[in-house]
This record gives C-alpha cells, sequence and structure tokens, in this order.
C-alpha cells in the first residue's frame, strides 16, 4: 500500500535567525524533502541606485558602505575604481598599497563571519562563531584606528585614501598578525577536519561549474565548484599586479568545498597583507583632485573587484554634472542566489539553512 | 590592468557575418544591437568558439529620458576578454525586449530588477515580476521622471 502524500509549503524568514539578514524564502516540501523553492526579496530595499544620482562622487563613498556591510572597504574600493576609470586617473602608489591592505583585512574579516555563520548553522551554537568575532573585532579595531569607524568605514576616496595610516596602527597591525597567527590555527585545528562538518556538508549541494558559470555566479561559491576565476588575478587592480597568492579552488562545489575554499583565502589575504607591509613606501596617499568631480559627460565606467563574496561592479554613466547619472551595482550576492532551487531541490530541511549559509549572501548587498 | 576587451566593430563585424540584420551600429566599447536581436545575438555570442562568451557579468538599464539603453557586460572565462552588447529602446510606454534569461541563466534576477525599477519588460522570462517592490507598487522607481 503507498502512503498518500501532500506537499507543504512553509514560509522561511524574512525574520528567520539564521537567513543572515531579511531574506525569505517560500519552500515546498514532501515530507522532509525540497521540491519547490522561491527567493523572496525586497525587505533591505533602501534604492541605493536612485540615492546615488542624488550625491556628488565623493559622497556616494558612504552609501557603499552600507552594501555589504560586512566588506565595507571592498565596496569603497570598487566605486572609486569606477571613479577613477570615469576621470582617467590612478591614485599614488601609497594609496594603493593602503587600498589593497585594508580591503585584504576586510576580506579576512568578511570570511570569518562566514565561516563562523557556516558553522553555526551546522549546530555547532557559539564556540566557533565567538572564536571568529574574536579576530574579527581586531580587525574592525585596525579600521578605528585608520578612520574612526568600525563598519561604516568610508576610508576610500576617488584617487586614493582619506587619510594616511596614524603612526600607531602599524604595530597594532604586527601585534594583529602574530596572535591571528595562532587564533586562526586554533579555529583550523576545531573545524577544517571535524569529522561532524565533514559527515554533514561533504557531497550535500554540490553544484557544478557549467552551472555555476550559467548562473553567473562568482567568488568564492564559483572558485569552490572548481573554476579559477579570481579578478585580483585576471585585472589586478590597485597593488594586485605586484602581490604572490594563489587562488584556492575546490573539486565538487559542494557544502564544504565552498567553506573550504573560504579558509584557504584567509590564508592568502594574510599573505597579501604581509607583502604590503613589505613593500609600502612612503608618500602621498590621495590625489590631489577637486572636492566636487564632473567626469565628461557620456563617459561611462564598468568597475569591479573580487569582494568578499564574489565580483562587485559599479556601472557608472556620467552626463558631466556633480553626480553620477547612474550607478548600476552588481551585486554578487544576489547574483550568486540565483542558484538557491539548483542548491535546495531534492535535499532534506536539516540541508537547508547550511546550503543557503555555504553561499554567504549578505543582505544589504541583496537588496541594495 | 583590464583584461583585453574586443572592440565594438569587431563585435559588428563578426555579428553581421553570422547574423545579418541585428547589428544596429558600434562605437569603440560596444557592439548595438536591434532589442529585437537581443536574444538571437546573446545566443550566438555564447555559442561562437572565437568569442565563447559565456559569463555574464552584467544586465543594467539606463534612463536617458527620450530612450532606454540596456547594457550587458560579458566575459569569456576561457578565452580571457570581456565584451560589451547594448541595446537602445525607444519610447516610455509598454517596453520590452526579448530576455537572455535561455541564454544566461544569471540574468533572470537582474531582469527582474530593471522590469521593476526600470519598467521595462523582457519577454520571455519565466517570472517576469517585481523583485525588489510589491506587486501593484506604482510606477518605476529609476525612472528619470518618478521623482
Amino acid at each position: 500500500m503507498t502512503l498518500r502524500t501532500e506537499p507543504m509549503t512553509v514560509n522561511v524568514g524574512p525574520q528567520h535567525p539564521s537567513t543572515h539578514g531579511v531574506f525569505r524564502v517560500r519552500v515546498t516540501f514532501d515530507g522532509e524533502e525540497i521540491v519547490e523553492v522561491e527567493p523572496v526579496f525586497g525587505y533591505l530595499h533602501r534604492g541605493t541606485e536612485k540615492l546615488a544620482e542624488e550625491r556628488n562622487y565623493v559622497q556616494v563613498v558612504t552609501l557603499t558602505d552600507r552594501l555589504d556591510y560586512t566588506s565595507s572597504m571592498i565596496n569603497n574600493q570598487a566605486y572609486c575604481l569606477a571613479v577613477e576609470q570615469l576621470l582617467e586617473v590612478e591614485p599614488p602608489p601609497r594609496g594603493k598599497y593602503l587600498r589593497t591592505l585594508t580591503a585584504e583585512l576586510q576580506r579576512i574579516a568578511s570570511h570569518l563571519i562566514a565561516v563562523g555563520f557556516f558553522v553555526q548553522e551546522l549546530g555547532a551554537l557559539g564556540t566557533p562563531l565567538m572564536y571568529s568575532f574574536r579576530s574579527r573585532e581586531r580587525i574592525l579595531e585596525l579600521f578605528e584606528m585608520l578612520c574612526g569607524a568600525r563598519i561604516t568605514v568610508s576610508y576610500m576616496r576617488p584617487g586614493g585614501v582619506f587619510a594616511d595610516a596614524p603612526p600607531e596602527f602599524w604595530p597594532a597591525l604586527e601585534r594583529f598578525l602574530t596572535d591571528f597567527a595562532g587564533e586562526f590555527a586554533e579555529i583550523e585545528q576545531l573545524l577544517l577536519e571535524n569529522e561532524i562538518l565533514m559527515m554533514r556538508t561533504r557531497g550535500v549541494s554540490p553544484l557544478p561549474a557549467d552551472v555555476a558559470v550559467n548562473c553567473s555566479v562568482s567568488g568564492p561559491v564559483l572558485r569552490a565548484s572548481g573554476v579559477a576565476w579570481d579578478w585580483r588575478k585576471e585585472e589586478p587592480y590597485d597593488a594586485y599586479d605586484r602581490m604572490e597568492f594563489e587562488v584556492p579552488v575546490g573539486v565538487n562545489g559542494d557544502n564544504y568545498d565552498r567553506f573550504w575554499v573560504r579558509m584557504q583565502e584567509i590564508h592568502q589575504s594574510l599573505r597579501i597583507v604581509r607583502q604590503c607591509i613589505e613593500q609600502i613606501e612612503p608618500g602621498p596617499v590621495r590625489l590631489d583632485l577637486p572636492l566636487v568631480l564632473r567626469p565628461e559627460a557620456g563617459r561611462e565606467a564598468y568597475g569591479r573587484v573580487e569582494a568578499s563574496k564574489g565580483e562587485l561592479g559599479f556601472y557608472l554613466v556620467s552626463d558631466g554634472g556633480v553626480a553620477p547619472y547612474r550607478c548600476k551595482i552588481r551585486s554578487p550576492s544576489l547574483i550568486n542566489l540565483t542558484i538557491t532551487e539548483q542548491l535546495l531541490v531534492g535535499w532534506k530541511l536539516a540541508d537547508m539553512i547550511v546550503s543557503l549559509g555555504s553561499v554567504d549572501i549578505n543582505m544589504g548587498e541583496v537588496d541594495r | 590592468m583590464a583584461l583585453p576587451e574586443l572592440t565594438g566593430g569587431e563585435l559588428a563585424a563578426r555579428l553581421t557575418a553570422a547574423l545579418p540584420d541585428t547589428v544596429a551600429g558600434y562605437d569603440a566599447t560596444a557592439v548595438w544591437v536591434h532589442p529585437a536581436g537581443l536574444a538571437a545575438a546573446a545566443a550566438w555570442l555564447k555559442a561562437d568558439p572565437e568569442l565563447d562568451l559565456q559569463f555574464l557579468n552584467s544586465v543594467s538599464a539606463v534612463d536617458f529620458v527620450e530612450h532606454f539603453d540596456l547594457v550587458y557586460h560579458l566575459t569569456s572565462l576561457r578565452r580571457r576578454h570581456t565584451a560589451v552588447m547594448k541595446a537602445r529602446l525607444y519610447g516610455r510606454e509598454e517596453l520590452a525586449a526579448p530576455s537572455v534569461y535561455g541564454v544566461w541563466r544569471g540574468a533572470d534576477f537582474q531582469e527582474r530588477e530593471i522590469w521593476d525599477l526600470m519598467g521595462v519588460r523582457f519577454d520571455g522570462h519565466p517570472n517576469m515580476k517585481r523583485i525588489m517592490l510589491w506587486e501593484g507598487f506604482d510606477g518605476h522607481p529609476l525612472r528619470k521622471d518618478f521623482l
């Protein structure tokens, strides 16, 4: 005798504690198995692109902080690169190094959050998350030294960074690097070959490389599927052309690989930070640009960086005025969610939140 | 140090040879196609082994008041080059263009966003509804005449 089953639709979010903000999915289950998924967006939509049209080019930097608020430095960088392309200028070398350095510190902080929450969603409540937040806090303190803010940094400007690092920054950075080596080794020892973590995540929700590319997935999620594509390597912006680092690549594109790639990228980011400290030389940090920028009318630019979540792009169009005529934000978090269906359908309820966590989205960036 | 970018002229010449009547023109950085031929041009740009543009970076719409421009930023991960395709839509009411969803699945949310905020509908998209705002919202906020 066959049992009669009936699909059941469950609403997850927007107030669910582990959806990384106000993300909502409507999921249809057959028993415990997911048969249909529909992501619903817009709960944090603030109209950033419209707001950018009302502000001058320098003021827009403050809006970019609030996109992916766990990697504000990298958002600043992407926007500044786009404006510099519009103006056809380049920051001075020290400005480039400071931008590379802070962007990599920010990447470490962002990946620590991603990894911490990922493990929390597997049921390791508290401990690994607190371990990663302990180290992230140190990075935010370094940012506070640089610009007075921890999260909404607005440290970069078109043409460089807004101020040089204070003298006490460099010893503090050295102390952080020394301590972090031990702290991260501890996290790695706890997680990297953790038996429970591997059993729960290996082979779960694999993402084939061709699907990832077709869905325009980028960042660690794309690299976990075996595609070695990193904009820092392909289009070395700022000081990345002088940096030596590797691009970690996964094999199966499953939840474990996505986690593993982020852990390895933290090592590479540390390498880049070290090289920045060795190579940086005294000099100006910012070009002497007018306070109100007026790029030539009719010019357009697409500036992109490898953000912690993937390819972050700013498409700017100028009409010769003081504000961007159009400022389109290519947000990696939103576009990486194209694979929601691919990741979830056919898998069990218990893996749903873990798979979503492995994509590492940030709602500030998804909804903008 | 950007990746080599295919010039509009080169793209236009290749597209015209393969699909006559799709190209509307070109400039230094982009090839302009007729809106009606968008999906066909997209499919060809992806399939042609020498262009091999299988990665859609972003789809943008710009409101120039007299017309709307659709901008497609593309990358070939194997051949390591980038390209830009554009299309121009005239008018302000009942705007529509063919969807490239079938060619690049990554256009899914971005096309919905353009419909939501700019009011350009994409024909052939399987789920063409608002994404950021709610159904029933009046107007398309990113248009220049909205506010």
